[in-house]
């Protein structure tokens, strides 16, 4: 019998693909090439299955003109707007995602970024780097300690609550968090719960935000919410750009009130608010929170997973719609 | 009568606010430390009984045999006291201290900093966001390696080696380190010993170095150990220059055999090997360990206690000898 025909719609982490070319045929993508709605449905003829990506638009049209043949969609992310589920309903079509596997990497993300704000490594690396290090003095780039001290958590999810584990079992830091409900203990364990956020934000030396950025939390960290952290607080994001009036925060690292920002997302990126670029006490990534071998091949297993189990007869797991 | 004291190194400012309020202090001004000229001229003047120093006054021979016995300590702000000639302060009676254990935490801090930017590829996506960002990556692109689960091997496992095992155990790593002697199950909390360096490295997915500079240490990151280290090992190093052989090291880092260093200390600082500045797989700090305010004052304040300590004739807290 022949294998199944899979589409791989963007260029996967070796180990992905070498599964997928093992147990399907599989399509893919070596030159990385974008593709449109368009493309999907002329790529799939004849295919079984799609493993999509989140630059790709699944709108209800591409659905509906998708080849009768394909049984299975899954995206290789957590996230599924990108995927009109009603239209993939209507055609029967199960849709998976890859949820879960990527809390460890992403909260580590956090950690560095904390580490790095708070001891000036940005600064530090680039003077070095463009060698005009001109020796060691007792006062040169200063930082802020991180392991002892106070810790909020804003959003206490599965990212939250790791980024927890990290800093209160690595660094002995005392975490608070504010999160819509308290957990319960055996999520919460040692962590301070806070139902306001007044009471949350003043006691944040550092303050890493891990909720979701649409909705009520838009903006959440704004001037007014800035003002009631203590003087020379450190603040990260690792979850999305709109927690952040960035004029606000930014006006903050200029006047020294928080000392230092750690940041992998940003509203609007990749084009971001260029007032961060001229900072000296901003470390800045590019998005990339789930950027590990590791992390990235577990997500794409995962995919292949609710692939296999679905062309199987079986329940996938991570099943959307 | 206030005792009189030389402060001959830039100092944070609460250590300064305490020395002019404990002692009768002669404090240098900046923007740079004081030669060993000048500390010896301020001693003189000053008629000072103590000297407050960091690693960036050389308290060589020439200078300690010039300075008359009035001194009775040089307290350094600093862990390490390569800066300080020991034998001819002994033959003068001089008592020198440091001061050990107020660092530890920043320091440790520090490396796993460095762990997780030579994983994670900080420099690289540091430079991408100082051009400008303005591209997307595919899936498979720019990854780094994830510091959770994995192996950690530490060399010298002292206060700060131990710290660092605590930070690496919050990411549900497995420890592993070599040390002259193996500790007690208390202070060793589930890290496994290696009497050898050398069996030792096969199992370091990442090594981290926290031995003194010393004759046995000098160059023990070579050609030879670093090819004992799995292929895609990550090294980082916040502990002395001297104990990594650092030709062998950019080899490593251009043939992929090593995927990333983090680097606080260098063979000669501040000019140290600019060939590492051209790598984009290692990530450079210029050598602040120690460099917080907490931990700075932290210092100042402990070689404050060891100077009034003995000039009010009880024993040093932290003598290098006794």
């Amino acid at each position: 019998m022949s294998k199944p025909i899979l589409l791989i719609t963007r260029r996967l982490p070796p180990a992905v693909e070498a599964r997928a070319v093992r147990d399907y045929e599989a399509r893919l993508n070596p030159e990385d090439t974008p593709v449109t709605g368009a493309d999907i449905i002329r790529k799939a003829e004849g295919a079984q299955a799609i493993l999509c990506c989140p630059a790709e638009r699944l709108d209800a049209e591409t659905i509906r003109a998708l080849p009768p043949t394909v049984k299975v969609i899954s995206t290789f992310s957590v996230g599924y707007d990108h995927i009109d589920l009603e239209a993939a309903r209507a055609r029967e079509i199960v849709v998976c995602h890859t949820p879960d596997v990527l809390s460890v990497a992403t909260a580590e993300t956090g950690i560095l970024l904390m580490l790095a704000a708070a001891r000036r490594a940005g600064e530090g690396e680039r003077m070095v780097r463009a060698g005009k290090w001109t020796g060691w003095t007792p006062t040169q780039l200063i930082g802020t300690q991180v392991s002892g001290r106070r810790l909020g958590v804003f959003g206490m999810g599965r990212i939250g609550r790791e980024v927890a584990r990290m800093a209160s079992g690595g660094f002995g830091m005392a975490i608070h968090y504010r999160n819509n409900n308290r957990l319960p203990p055996d999520l919460e364990r040692n962590a301070t719960y806070h139902s306001s956020d007044d009471t949350f934000l003043r006691v944040c030396d550092f303050l890493s935000l891990n909720a979701p950025g649409s909705g009520p939390t838009y903006h959440w960290l704004n001037a007014e919410r800035i003002a009631k952290l203590p003087p020379g607080a450190v603040v990260i994001n690792t979850a999305r750009g709109t927690l952040i009036d960035d004029e606000a925060l930014i006006a903050a690292l200029r006047s020294g009130h928080v000392a230092a920002a750690g940041l992998d997302v940003y509203e609007g990126e990749p084009n971001i608010n260029p007032g961060y670029l001229d900072l000296e006490n901003v470390v800045l990534l590019p998005h990339l929170g789930s950027a590990t071998r590791e992390t990235r091949d577990a997500m794409g297993h995962l995919a292949l997973d609710g692939i296999d189990a679905v062309l199987a007869g079986r329940v996938p797991p991570s099943r959307i719609a | 009568m206030q005792h009189r004291l030389v402060v001959a190194s830039l100092m944070p400012p609460a250590v300064i606010d305490r020395a002019r309020s404990e002692f009768d202090a002669l404090v240098a001004q900046g923007p740079d430390d004081i030669t060993g000229e000048e500390v010896l001229q301020a001693v003189l003047a000053h008629q000072a009984e103590a000297l407050l120093i960091t690693s960036t006054v050389k308290l060589n021979k020439a200078l300690i045999d010039k300075i008359p016995d009035r001194v009775r300590i040089a307290a350094t702000s600093s862990v390490g006291f390569d800066h300080i000639d020991v034998p001819a302060a002994r033959a003068h009676d001089l008592i020198v201290t440091n001061t050990p254990e107020v660092l530890t935490n920043a320091t440790a801090d520090l490396a796993f900093m460095l762990i997780l930017n030579a994983c994670r590829r900080a420099h690289e996506y540091d430079a991408i966001m100082r051009q400008g960002w303005r591209r997307r990556f595919g899936q498979g692109d720019m990854l780094g390696i994830e510091v959770f689960g994995k192996t950690l091997g530490i060399l010298g496992m002292g206060r700060i080696g131990r710290a660092v095992a605590q930070r690496a155990r919050g990411f549900g790593m497995k420890v592993v380190y070599s040390n002259r002697t193996q500790l007690p199950p208390e202070l060793e909390q589930g890290a496994q010993y290696f009497s050898s360096l050398h069996e030792m490295l096969p199992a370091c997915q990442i090594l981290t170095l926290h031995a003194p500079a010393s004759a046995h240490t000098q160059a023990i990151i070579n050609k030879e150990t670093i090819s004992l280290l799995p292929k895609g090992a990550v090294i980082v190093n916040t502990s002395r220059g001297a104990l990594i052989n650092e030709d062998a090291l950019i080899e490593a880092l251009q043939s992929g055999h090593l995927f990333a260093a983090g680097l606080d200390v260098f063979h000669n600082e501040p000019n140290y090997d600019l060939r590492f500045s051209t790598l984009p797989n290692v990530f450079l700090t210029p050598h602040m360990g120690s460099a917080t305010v907490e931990t700075r004052n932290a210092m100042g304040f402990r070689a404050l206690d060891n100077i009034a300590a003995v000039l009010a004739g009880r024993p040093a807290m932290d003598p290098l000898w006794t």
